[in-house]
């Protein structure tokens, strides 16, 4: 029995333990040696960085998976004209590189953007926040949404009907349906979608990069460190911390939520 | 068992409730249906007459089609969704909380109902003594056997003190053995609570054992109403007569001294008739004691021993075999003449409602 598990314990050694590895090694590698590891809690570039990235992709998680839930659940509830067509360009955002997700956000919230010209038309201030966590944030929430939507309606499709029906004749409102047989139901979805969405948040470059001005994210951080100082040790230090930090959030995530589905029994 | 405090049953009324899904299939035809305040009604039919959209339209899942009224107590409900309308319902699949345990299942409806807490305790408990699961209170419901989920589901529907109990095929998930005894028991809780409760089946068994009265339903109409009793040895049509139990049919026609067919004469005291079928129940036949003169002459296609007793297939020269039972001890072979009695008062001419249902 224990042969079955080769080709995975292979796979896992080349492509993930190996590599981890060598990076952790390289990280302590430079003209630092292993402080590169203490600089990153030390420096406060490198600090704030990773703290602006685990901020803006915690957000970007919530925000995703709020937006998700309520359009998810009415878009498999709900039939409608042109529902099958929303549905099927749902995909389009997750064909787009970075680049082209930074240039929309641009678009919207730029220097020329649709909200700066709005909030000024209705005699406000000029709203720009493309170059910004905002702007990164915005983008993320545009690329996440989509596919979140798709595992939230997919998850729904395979609610048992009669569970909520069986809540309903027990005097349960609507919202209480919701809050009692819906959400509990969709939470597996919720776990590995939100899970997806945080990774992707994490490491997303492309947005990152043409968002750039003021941006000061971990992935930002190690392409400067690595093409421009060419400090390829403390861009492997950065590296491992950032797999290291965002695997430790994931875990720490699913076993909170694991929790809480016994609190709750 | 303990009786929770007895609130006045409930009469059900339907007023020509059709229903028509939204894709224009009819598959309830305008029906009127008075339901008696305490007593147990089963809707009896095959496979997708219509017997569950009727429950639902009753529990406030579905809307009847315009013109169509719901009434409990004679106010009308057709417009109050299922929340306000306090039925308990009992579904084939359970349709337990997965995320809550045993109690938390039984006590969902008193929570929703902001019970005080000491008080959802107390209820919840007794509901679990009622129906003898309190040993698995903090169980989750994956934990269950499927017995024991259709106990948790039966005291959940309960706990809330319903108007009305409506079950939907709540034993048919079950194997034999324990489908019979939890037939058992919800009878006798019936009886006990004196609830009104609906109860649906395709299982004539059940419906006999459980209901005070059956509707018997096809294709979207009532067959017929009536005492298990009534359905049984009076059915009003052919097509009830063959889905309750089993019915032996001869064809021949009306003589002077009784029905005349391919195999002899089968009494019939019921006056003039046109009938060219007659039907009979199996235990309304039996064989000829030595030297008793016979009605019909056969002789053993098939026969099976029950162990109490052993049931014969009889060849009279029909298109099928009649059906009967015998004493275990009879030890008829295959091919072997038989000898047959009928008797009158078993003997059905439904010949005047061919073409009805
Ligand atoms: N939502 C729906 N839309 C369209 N047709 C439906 C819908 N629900 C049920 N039907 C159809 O209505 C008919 C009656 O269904 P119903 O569920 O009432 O049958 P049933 O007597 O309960 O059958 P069963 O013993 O198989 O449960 C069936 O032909 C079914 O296909
Ligand atoms: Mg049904």
């Amino acid at each position: 029995m224990i042969y079955l598990l080769l080709p995975a314990a292979a796979f896992f050694g080349a492509f993930f333990l190996l590599p981890m590895c060598r990076l952790f090694l390289v990280g302590g590698s430079g003209t630092r040696g292993w402080s590169a590891y203490t600089a990153i809690l030390t420096d406060p570039v490198y600090f704030n960085a990773l703290l602006a990235t685990l901020g803006v992709a915690a957000a970007t998680t919530v925000a995703t998976l709020l937006i998700s839930a309520i359009a998810g659940v009415f878009l498999q509830r709900h039939r409608f004209p042109g529902n099958a067509l929303l549905v099927s360009m749902l995909t389009l955002p997750l064909a787009f590189p970075g680049v082209v997700i930074g240039f929309m956000v641009i678009m919207l919230a730029g220097r020329q953007g649709l909200i700066g010209a709005l909030t000024q038309a209705l005699g406000g201030d000029k709203w720009v926040f493309a170059y910004s966590l905002g702007g990164l944030f915005m983008g993320y929430v545009y690329f996440s949404v989509p596919r979140t939507i798709l595992t939230v309606m997919s998850a729904t499709e395979k609610l048992d009907h009669r569970l909520e029906e069986a809540a309903r004749s027990l005097g349960a409102s609507t919202w209480r349906v919701v809050l009692d047989v819906i959400l509990p139901g969709l939470k597996p979805a919720f776990i590995s979608a939100g899970a997806i969405c945080f990774a992707t948040a994490v490491g997303a470059f492309g947005t990152a990069f043409t968002l750039a001005a003021r941006i000061n994210v971990l992935p930002m951080v190690i392409y400067t460190e690595f093409t421009l100082s060419a400090n390829i040790a403390m861009a492997a230090a950065l590296s491992f911390v950032l797999g290291a930090v965002t695997w430790l959030v994931l875990a720490l995530a699913r076993t909170a939520a694991g929790s809480t589905v016994a609190a709750a029994g | 068992m303990t009786r929770p405090a007895s609130t006045k049953p409930l009469s059900i009324s339907l007023k020509s409730c059709a229903k028509t899904f939204a894709d224009g299939t009819r598959v309830l035809e305008p029906l009127d249906l008075d339901i008696h305040a305490g007593e147990t009604l089963v809707l009896l039919g095959p496979s997708g007459c219509g017997k569950t959209t009727t429950l639902r339209l009753i529990a406030g899942l579905e809307q009847p089609d315009a013109g169509g009224r719901v009434l409990f107590d004679g106010v009308d409900v057709t417009a109050q969704s299922i929340e306000l309308r306090n039925v308990g319902m009992v579904f084939q699949s359970y349709a337990l909380f997965p995320n809550m345990t045993v109690a938390g299942n039984v006590g969902y409806g008193l929570r929703i109902r902001k019970l005080p807490a000491a008080a959802q305790r107390a209820r919840v408990a007794e509901m679990l003594a009622m129906m003898r699961i309190e040993a698995l209170a903090d169980r989750s419901i994956d934990q269950l056997s499927g017995g024991q989920r259709q106990r948790v589901a039966l005291a959940r529907a309960l706990a809330v003190q319903p108007r009305a109990l409506l079950l939907d095929e709540p034993l048919t998930a079950l194997d034999a053995q324990l489908r019979d005894a939890l037939r058992v028991e919800i009878n006798q809780l019936l009886r006990e609570l004196g609830i009104t409760a609906i109860y649906v089946t395709h299982d004539q068994a059940e419906a006999m054992a459980l209901g005070d009265r059956i509707i018997v339903m096809s294709h979207g109409r009532v067959a017929q109403t009536g005492t298990p009793r009534e359905i049984y040895h009076q059915p009003a049509s052919h097509f009830v007569a063959g889905f309750i139990g089993t019915m032996n049919r001869l064809s021949g026609e009306m003589g002077a001294n009784g029905f005349v067919c391919a195999a002899g004469i089968v009494p019939w005291y019921g006056g003039h008739s046109a009938a060219d079928e007659i039907l009979f129940r199996p235990e309304d036949v039996r064989i000829a004691e030595e030297g008793e003169p016979a009605d019909l002459v056969g002789s053993v296609a098939a026969a099976f021993f029950l162990g109490d007793r052993t049931r014969l297939f009889v060849d009279v020269g029909d298109r099928q075999p009649l059906v009967m039972e015998s004493t275990a001890r009879c030890t008829r072979g295959v091919g072997e003449q038989v000898r047959l009695r009928v008797d009158p008062q078993g003997v059905l001419d439904l010949s005047s409602q061919r073409g009805s249902l």
